[in-house]
């Protein structure tokens, strides 16, 4: 695995779950390799701006670094440039649901073959601490000292209302899990969408929270009724949910492109 | 040249057509441009119209000559009426035995234009016909074949030629009757222009001929999201593509994302992966653009952009023309990066732009920017665009990677090789932060310094080859101590002018901006008694660049920023004033 790992020096606070993110993909790529599912030249790995994005300089293997919130029109670029490349694309909150909400939406749209993995911490890490568009109502950040006036919104459910054909979640504290959803998010064949849970351990620490309060969901799902998905991602439960909600099968943007 | 001795006028037409928008007005007017091309004239062809879809104003000039035709006129010689307001409008504009043509005169009317008003029945023969409305037009044009006297029998091949793509027959049997009503009524003739042999030119916009550039240089994507005076770039080459997907030739693949910021950074994912792109837009929406403007200058990606200038700022007079963007764009992006920046004239200078920006930022890894405005996007002339006089340039691709490649590796020429995904061997890395060789982030002042320094020297390779490109052009009289300074489509309006001065003067074009050729500027600047700029903007901004090139201070401003182009009597009144 040591051939997947740069020179350069990680520097996420000790212990923040981002590292459980990284050690989850590039165990999978190294799984994928062994099964001779994957050519390591033809993996491509985008970045946004935010501490996930300091990903892209911790893979020995092709990346492109974006901007902050613009790195899913970057990745449709590359998949439609060559669709033989697989496109995995690691945002966070802050980059796919505040910044670039809009790409999300049309990426979701278009259905095109790549792959989103969220780093959800539900903060803006980077800079220190500040209410993203995940960040709980009440939420007090270094801008909304008072607590944060505003409702988050579901990504789930913005998703599924997008036409992305792959949705998940899953939590980083669980790395064989995170690891198998990414296997099932690169396999499907069109937009998977992936919402890791990633407590900030610095400016917002869930790890208590999340810790007792995830579930994995049972064998109904992946649905592929829209309804169903629907009703799983917006259920007020007392755990959260992971696994993959909703799947279905479309024609990709790649493959009506050079139809 | 085309200095014409005193009291020798240029023996020049003009007809315009004026109706409400949706009446097919544009059409005409490029019929009748493209007939008259073919014909052997050298025309140009304006179009000017409100930001709207249905109802509003539109109105196309088509001024043709024998001689090179640089500018439309706005005094006319024939009014194609689609509407009463378009007579209104236009009433003032008439030359003194201008014929004016409409469906129905009241009496005032009647009693303005006299003679010359020319009851053409233009609907009621497409009526006749059962064709659509839109084709009525056609009636118009052989009406105004009859004015030029041109036997109808000449005539009658070209026009099947024009309209050979849309059911020609109908537009060619629509003309006939208008030339016959004509001349069943025994009416007038204008008067006979000269035209040369057919010369296989071409009725280019710049729109048009700047794509037509690209794909001349190995396009492979044009990704675009629509905005005046860009659109119909993204339109040609869409169709384009579409055609060529038919006929099984080499594809190239049209795009229009959710947005202009989606436009760019898709194009960089798609340059990353290997693909020659190419982006258009207007400058509201390169404005939105400028994060990942900077982003292909830092991560060294090659990207075409044309940039169509409009009427600023924010939306502004949406449909009008302005040359208000030029120190927008050079120096556009956030840090400092090079690039290219190319202003055409003219269809022929905006066709060269377009495959030269595609070549050099491949060759030179720093983004190219053509920047063009509505005045050259969507008007047309009488063009050569010779497709054989471009090669593809590909600039340094690794061919063979045998381990340690590195995309930022520093250079005596400041070029890295590029490696494409997909390539064994080689990881890639590409980013948006300062980086190292191999692309990884970094913080070291002393490599900021180096991966600077990197970047600029390429500039320095690429001022070498100024000799290889018109980065300027000198029309004129050389030696002539009066200079007229001017860029971009303005070129039209200053050498039609020319043709009325009472001196002849040296003309100088400035066509790059980015890097500016201040050797040669300077080297046509530095023994002028009496320079002129003329610009389609307020502040005199290419005035402001040669002052901060060259040191060369400008006095002689004629600016115009009123959203209309210049007009070419008035400007060569102008002119005459101050030489």
């Amino acid at each position: 695995m040591e051939n997947l790992a740069t020179n350069a020096k990680i520097t996420w606070c000790p212990g923040c779950p981002n590292s459980a993110i990284l050690v989850a993909f590039r165990k999978l790529v190294e799984e994928l390799r062994n099964e001779g599912r994957l050519k390591l030249e033809n993996l491509v790995a985008v970045g946004g701006i935010g501490c996930h994005g300091k990903i892209t300089d911790y893979l020995n293997i092709n990346t492109f670094t974006s901007l902050h919130g613009r790195l899913l029109p970057t990745m449709q670029g590359i998949k439609i440039a060559n669709p033989n490349l697989q496109v995995v694309g690691f945002s966070g909150d802050g980059d796919s649901y505040s910044e670039g909400a809009e790409h999300l939406i049309h990426a979701a749209k278009r259905n095109s073959d790549v792959n989103l993995f969220i780093h959800d911490n539900q903060v803006f890490a980077l800079t220190t601490g500040q209410a993203t568009a995940t960040s709980p109502k009440g939420f007090k950040g270094k801008s909304t000292p008072s607590g944060s006036i505003e409702e988050p919104f579901n990504p789930l459910l913005l998703m599924l209302a997008s036409g992305a054909t792959f949705v998940a979640r899953t939590y980083a504290g669980d790395i064989e899990g995170t690891k198998k959803i990414m296997r099932q998010a690169i396999e499907h064949k069109g937009f998977s969408f992936m919402d890791i849970i990633q407590p900030c351990i610095t400016f917002y620490d869930t790890r208590d929270f999340y810790k007792d309060h995830t579930y994995w969901i049972d064998k109904k799902y992946p649905s592929q009724k829209l309804e169903t998905a629907i009703k799983k991602v917006t259920a007020q439960e007392e755990k959260i949910a992971l696994g993959v909600f909703y799947k279905v099968e479309k024609p990709t943007f790649e493959e009506s492109l050079y139809a | 040249m085309f200095w014409k001795k005193k009291n020798q006028s240029p023996n020049i037409f003009t007809v315009a057509v004026g109706g409400a928008a949706g009446d097919g007005v544009r059409e005409a007017g490029t019929n009748l441009g493209r007939f008259l091309t073919k014909l052997g004239f050298e025309v140009f062809v304006s179009f000017d119209y409100p930001s709207l879809i249905r109802g509003g104003h539109n109105f196309s000039r088509i001024s043709f000559s024998k001689e090179k035709i640089y500018n439309d006129y706005s005094k006319i010689d024939v009014l194609i009426a689609l509407n009463d307001e378009t007579m209104h409008l236009h009433k003032n504009e008439l030359n003194g035995d201008a014929v004016v043509f409409s469906e129905k005169f009241d009496a005032e009317d009647l009693k303005m234009f006299g003679q010359n008003a020319m009851l053409l029945p233009m609907i009621k023969t497409t009526e006749e016909l059962n064709a659509p409305a839109i084709t009525r037009t056609s009636v118009a044009l052989g009406a105004v074949c009859y004015l030029l006297d041109l036997p109808f029998g000449e005539i009658d091949q070209i026009l099947r030629r024009v309209f050979k793509e849309k059911g020609y027959e109908i537009n060619v049997t629509l003309a006939e009757k208008g030339y016959k009503h004509l001349e069943n009524l025994g009416f007038r003739h204008s008067r006979r222009m000269e035209h040369n042999g057919d010369g296989g030119k071409e009725l280019a916009d710049g729109n048009t001929a700047f794509a037509k550039g690209l794909l001349a240089a190995g396009l492979d994507f044009y990704i675009a999201y629509p905005m005046t005076p860009s659109t119909s770039i993204l339109h040609y080459l869409a169709k384009q593509s579409r055609f060529l997907k038919e006929s099984g030739k080499k594809l190239f693949k049209v795009i229009h994302p959710e947005n202009e910021i989606a436009v760019i950074n898709m194009a960089l994912g798609a340059v990353y992966a290997g693909k020659r792109t190419a982006i258009g837009t207007a400058g509201g929406g390169f404005a939105l653009m400028q994060e990942a403007f900077a982003l292909a200058g830092m991560s060294e990606t090659p990207i075409a952009i044309a940039v169509s200038q409009r009427q600023a700022p924010a939306t502004g007079s949406p449909t009008h023309t302005a040359q208000g963007d030029l120190k927008f764009i050079i120096n556009s992006g956030h840090g400092e990066f090079p690039r290219i920046v190319i202003a055409p004239g003219d269809p022929e200078e905006a066709f060269k732009a377009g495959a030269d920006a595609l070549n050099l930022t491949w060759k030179y890894q720093v983004p190219a920017i053509v920047l063009l405005d509505k005045h050259l996007s969507e008007n047309s002339s009488t063009s050569i665009l010779d497709i054989s006089k471009i090669a593809v340039e590909k600039g340094k691709v690794a061919k063979n990677i045998s381990g340690g490649y590195k995309r930022y590796q520093i250079t005596e020429d400041g070029v890295s090789e590029m490696a494409f995904p997909g390539t064994a061997g080689a990881v890639i890395k590409a980013t948006s932060y300062e980086h190292t060789e191999e692309g990884i982030s970094t913080e070291d002042p002393k490599l900021v310094k180096a991966m600077g320094d990197k970047r600029f020297s390429k500039l320095k390779q690429l001022e070498k080859e100024f000799s290889k490109y018109d980065t300027v052009k000198v029309y004129g009289d050389p030696k002539s101590k009066n200079v007229i300074v001017f860029w971009g489509s303005t070129k039209g309006a200053v050498l039609e002018a020319g043709k009325y001065l009472k001196k002849q003067p040296k003309f100088l074009q400035i066509l790059w901006m980015s890097p500016f050729d201040s050797e040669k500027v300077t080297e046509n600047l530095k023994d002028a008694k009496n320079i002129i700029i003329v610009e389609n903007n307020r502040t005199g901004q290419l005035a402001s660049v040669i002052r901060e090139k060259t040191g060369i201070n400008i006095e002689n401003k004629i600016l115009k920023y009123d959203s209309l182009p210049f007009e070419v009597i008035e400007l060569a009144k102008q002119l005459n004033e101050i030489l």
